[in-house]
């Protein structure tokens, strides 16, 4: 495996005539932007395609006039940013888009963080020259909480060009407005852009993309975040504030295990009680894109905590008593640490079923490949992959980043994916043409991983036994294949003119049968997919791709062999030029992974931590002593980028916190930050101050936030991997431990944005079949569930939720994520 | 965007100042001396030579300058800055309030808070409004930033109660509808200019 694929080659460039360094091939808006130069722009956004709907950001390289957003730099490249034809061009556009526009800044939820008023005085519109006979536009309500009010929008298409690009899902597209048409008499009188800009504005609008006045979308709330006016708000803040009277505090979303980047924003939430309250969740766009929990999940503060002496001194004891701590991955960094201090102190039992698969799987990696963690991220994906592949993963609930980077590389990058799931899921290939799904069935994960191999490892490097094993699958068969072959035929035809015969040349197609050698991969056909058209489709995908990334998922380290799967993924590293990300289940799992030293079983008293247990600790305020929840707390995060970020605490906390309960147990530090700098060095971590920690990103799109993992790396040999048994695919009725996209946990059910319901998800057909409810038995135990149908499901299995951790899904499950069930109407 | 904010976390001890007095007097004679010498000096009689003055000027000269307050009061200036009060349309009788909110940013007491909601006729509600008339300085940046002419400061100057701090709430200041013909625009802070009309530059329609 490599790590830098491509040296990134500088070039100089100057822009206004001072020099400055780019990056070959960068737009030169991008350029600019990590110079800190600034280009007006509003219909730009990094990490996606350049629409070319605002003009605005046009400037001239070399002495021609160039759209700065999809424009690449090259070496001595001179630009100028303002000359006076553009000026003109850029205030006329501004002018356009102040046309009809609604003068009510004054109630306007984006008022003082607009770019239409930003650019409007930036570019000093003092004046109207442009009219047009404005059109009805009425307010629409697309989700349950978007909200669009067309009479705002300025029609920049970042809202569908995020939707797209990189949500994946394209629920929203421009549809026909129904304008009036441009006075002719403008055409000749203004700039060109201007008027082209106007003329594509008059005519569209934007609209859920299904035709339907209703979106049908993960509810991610990403074209919220990049809409530049008022058009697009949650449905929940609409008039709520205004945007100055919010205080913002860097924070990262504690749902998914992506560790997005957020910002809580609270203000007193009414006149009579002046408690903070969070309004709303807010996102550097341009750098990193939320899904549904980051953005919506707020609300899940354990309100009104006091220090109850009373359950605390209770909890004391309970700690002394206690055999076990049954936890979960919704915790931070340092209160993994002191859990795993009170192990270490008091030889208490931590057990989290949630982590201890992922943990045993990644020693099992790091055993096999000699390295601490896998090799990238999905950042690095998004910026240089041409091909992913995704196994294990149910893309659309487990993990939204490494969706996000899935479709980004198909859309961007001219990319191509592979996407291995016993699911299926009718999202994923429309993210690109060159998308192959793979739903094969639960326990051939292995299969796939040998797929995966004999596509891509180098044969040189590949053990001869695997070699073996993987050839033993393919197959030659000789086929007879009908075939149109052109034939000359010669014909002696009488000229009717002269009476003549003459011969004539003719070009007939006939049927011939033929014989030819089909190569077959049994593994395709195992994973069902189709060995004839496969090798074709796929020689396709693989035209000029240099950069191939693999993602892993939750399957994989629930799989009953897991171990096997762990080499697989090692030797595909070893032998391929693949580079892998691995995503930890759920918030914190990979922090808890390192950190924590899990045990296999729970026994004796058992103290929960937001988890079923004798003696319930709860940041939700239903258990025996309180604690404060992610948005209480401050701390830090492991993400799947292996980075560790700082959290700040948005809302007030007035109970006690585990470092309480630990001074009075084994004795510690003042504050939960002061356990940071302790972090154990010896898995990576850095013994950095928590105040020490930088949360920001940089103009050019670097991540500065929190520090990397250090990662070790130790020669190994190539892992000696099994074969895998046919036999055991699961067959019959097959129940998918899987939560809804948006929810994770407990606190993501809290949330009052949150609507996806506790239950099992089907596919509509199997939705018919199984009516309302359901009760489902497990081989140790049965729940009864409501069926939700899931429009983007396939097939037979479903899935089960498992957010709620007092429903206790995880221990129906045991150790796997697929099990064998049976399925009753109630 | 700067993270200090965050790593203070010693709310309420904030450094005060404490101001340079001189020492006060410590024996009981020093004392005494102090009260004795401030009051012998001759200042009190300058003091009360000018009221006698004042005194004969008023009973003999006819030169009386007293109003009768509380039963006669002297007009104010339209510039003076009471008692706010908020303003209705005259066509509607709808409260001119658009909550936007800018009169509680400029604010330098941070008195002014209010609550807004999206109504049932998709417009911007002011649900409640407020003054914590115990911090209000009455500077006038509040009538002078509203874009709508709303808030204004009514000529209302007896601001005596009960309480340090009186809340006013959005009733208290509106014009009672039925008193609405009385309703008087406001020349003070805040008004449109005079030659308002001059400055405005007229934007094309197409209808």
């Amino acid at each position: 495996m490599s790590e830098v694929k491509t040296v990134e080659n500088m070039v100089s460039i100057k822009i206004d005539g001072v020099e400055y360094e780019a990056v070959e091939g960068e737009y030169i808006l991008n350029a600019a932007r990590a110079n800190e130069v600034f280009i007006p722009a509003i219909c730009y956004l990094t990490r996606c395609s350049p629409t070319l709907a605002c003009r605005i950001c046009l400037v001239e390289a070399d002495g021609k006039q160039v759209y700065a957003c999809n424009a690449k730099v090259k070496e001595g490249m001179e630009i100028n940013v303002n000359t006076p034809n553009i000026l003109e061009e850029r205030r006329a556009i501004m002018e356009v888009y102040d046309v009809n526009h609604p003068l009510q800044c004054g109630v306007c939820d984006k008022s003082g963080e607009c770019e239409l008023q930003n650019y409007t005085l930036e570019l000093q519109v003092d004046s109207q020259n442009y009219a047009i006979p404005d059109t009805k536009r009425e307010t629409q309500n697309w989700s349950s909480v978007l909200h669009y009010d067309p009479g705002l929008c300025i029609v920049c298409e970042r809202c569908t060009t995020v939707c797209k690009d990189m949500i994946g899902d394209a629920a929203i597209s421009t549809t026909k407005r129904g304008g009036a048409d441009i006075d002719k008499a403008f055409k000749e009188s203004m700039p060109k852009d201007a008027y082209a800009m106007w003329n594509k504005l008059q005519k569209s609008l934007i609209a859920p993309s299904n035709g339907t006045d209703h979106t049908n979308c993960s509810d991610c709330g990403e074209c919220i975040a990049v809409c530049p006016v008022g058009a697009l708000v949650s449905r929940d803040f609409v008039y709520q504030s205004n945007a100055w009277d919010l205080k913002r505090i860097p924070a990262v979303s504690a749902h998914s295990s992506d560790g997005f980047a957020i910002y809580y924003e609270t203000k007193p939430r009414s006149i009579e009680d002046r408690r903070e309250k969070i309004f709303r969740v807010t996102n550097e766009w341009n750098y990193v894109s939320l899904d549904g929990a980051a953005r919506f999940a707020y609300d899940f503060e354990n309100e009104g905590a006091t220090k109850d002496e009373a359950a605390f001194n209770a909890a004391v004891e309970a700690f002394k008593k206690a055999g076990t701590i049954r936890f979960n991955s919704v915790i931070t960094n340092e209160e993994a640490m002191m859990l795993q201090t009170l192990k270490e102190k008091m030889g208490v039992k931590l057990y989290n079923p949630e982590v201890r698969a992922f943990q045993k799987f990644l020693n099992h990696y790091q055993a096999a490949s000699g390295r601490s963690l896998w090799s990238t991220d999905t950042d690095a994906i998004m910026k240089r992959a041409d091909f992913v592949i995704s196994v294990g993963a149910a893309l659309r609930n487990d993990s939204p980043g490494m969706k996000y980077a899935f479709n980004n590389v198909q859309k961007l990058n001219k990319g191509a994916g592979l996407y291995f799931h016993p699911v299926a899921d009718t999202l994923i290939p429309s993210f690109g043409k060159s998308v192959e799904c793979f739903n094969h069935k639960p326990g051939f994960e292995e299969a796939a991983l040998y797929l995966i191999l004999d596509l891509f490892a180098d044969a040189q490097k590949l053990p001869e036994e695997v070699k073996a094993y993987i050839d033993s699958f393919k197959t030659s068969e000789t086929k007879t294949i009908k075939e149109k072959v052109d034939k000359t035929v010669k014909e002696l035809v009488k000229n009717e003119e002269t009476g003549e015969e003459e011969e004539v040349t003719k070009k007939v197609k006939e049927t011939v049968e033929k014989e030819i050698t089909v190569e077959k991969n049994g593994l395709i056909d195992l994973l069902g997919g189709d060995s004839e058209k496969f090798p074709d489709a796929f020689e396709k995908m693989m035209k000029k791709k240099e950069s191939f990334s693999m993602m892993v998922g939750e399957d994989l380290y629930f799989h009953d062999n897991a171990e096997n799967i762990a080499k697989l993924i090692a030797l595909i590293e070893a032998t391929t030029t693949i580079d892998v990300v691995m995503a930890p289940p759920k918030s914190n799992a990979l922090g808890v992974a390192l950190i924590c030293d899990l045990d296999d079983e729970a026994s004796g008293y058992t103290v929960g931590y937001n988890e079923n247990g004798d003696f319930r600790l709860s940041a939700l305020g239903n258990g025996d002593l309180d604690m404060p929840a992610m948005n209480q707390q401050e701390g830090t995060f492991t993400t799947m980028s292996k980075r560790v970020v700082p959290t700040n605490a948005a809302l007030p906390y007035g109970g006690y916190e585990l470092n309480d309960l630990m001074k009075v147990l084994v004795g510690a530090p003042a504050l939960t930050i002061d356990w940071t700098p302790m972090l154990p060095v010896e898995k990576g971590y850095r013994a950095v101050a928590f105040d020490a920690l930088p949360n920001r990103y940089l103009n050019n799109g670097t991540e500065d936030r929190g520090y990397l993992l250090d990662i070790t790396s130790t020669e190994a040999a190539l892992p000696t991997v099994e074969k895998f048994d046919e036999a055991a695919a699961l067959e019959g009725e097959i129940a998918y431990r899987c939560n809804p996209a948006r929810q994770f946990n407990d606190f993501t059910d809290k949330s009052h944005e949150i609507f996806e319901a506790f239950g099992v998800y089907v596919s509509p057909a199997k939705a018919e079949e199984l009516g309302e409810r359901v009760e489902i038995v497990f081989d140790n135990g049965s729940i009864v569930m409501d069926v939700i149908a899931d429009g983007k499901m396939e097939g037979d299995i479903v899935k089960v939720s498992d957010f709620r951790a007092a429903a206790g899904v995880y221990d129906l499950f045991g150790g796997s994520r697929y099990k064998n069930v049976t399925i009753k109407k109630v | 965007m700067g993270l200090e904010q965050f790593k203070n976390r010693n709310v309420g001890t904030q450094e005060y100042k404490v101001l340079n007095l001189q020492e006060s007097p410590k024996t009981p004679m020093a004392k005494f001396t102090q009260v004795a010498k401030r009051t012998f000096k001759g200042e009190l009689f300058v003091g009360l030579g000018v009221t006698v003055r004042e005194m004969f000027n008023a009973l003999f000269r006819g030169q009386m300058h007293t109003v009768k307050y509380p039963l006669e009061k002297l007009p104010i200036s339209p510039r003076y800055r009471a008692i706010h009060e908020m303003l209705r349309l005259l066509e509607s009788g709808h409260y001119r309030c658009i909550g936007c909110g800018l009169c509680e940013k400029i604010c330098i007491s941070n008195c002014i808070t209010m609550e807004t909601r999206y109504d049932e006729n998709q417009r911007k509600e002011v649900s409640e409004y407020t003054i914590n008339f115990g911090r209000c300085i009455f500077c006038g940046y509040c009538a002078e930033v509203c874009p709508e002419l709303a808030i204004v400061h009514g000529p209302r100057y007896e601001t005596a109660s009960e309480q340090r701090a009186s809340f006013s709430l959005f009733e208290d200041m509106l014009t009672p509808i039925d008193k609405l013909s009385l309703q008087q625009e406001y020349d003070g802070f805040g008004a449109v200019s005079p030659n308002a009309d001059e400055n405005i530059k007229k934007t094309p329609l197409a209808y």
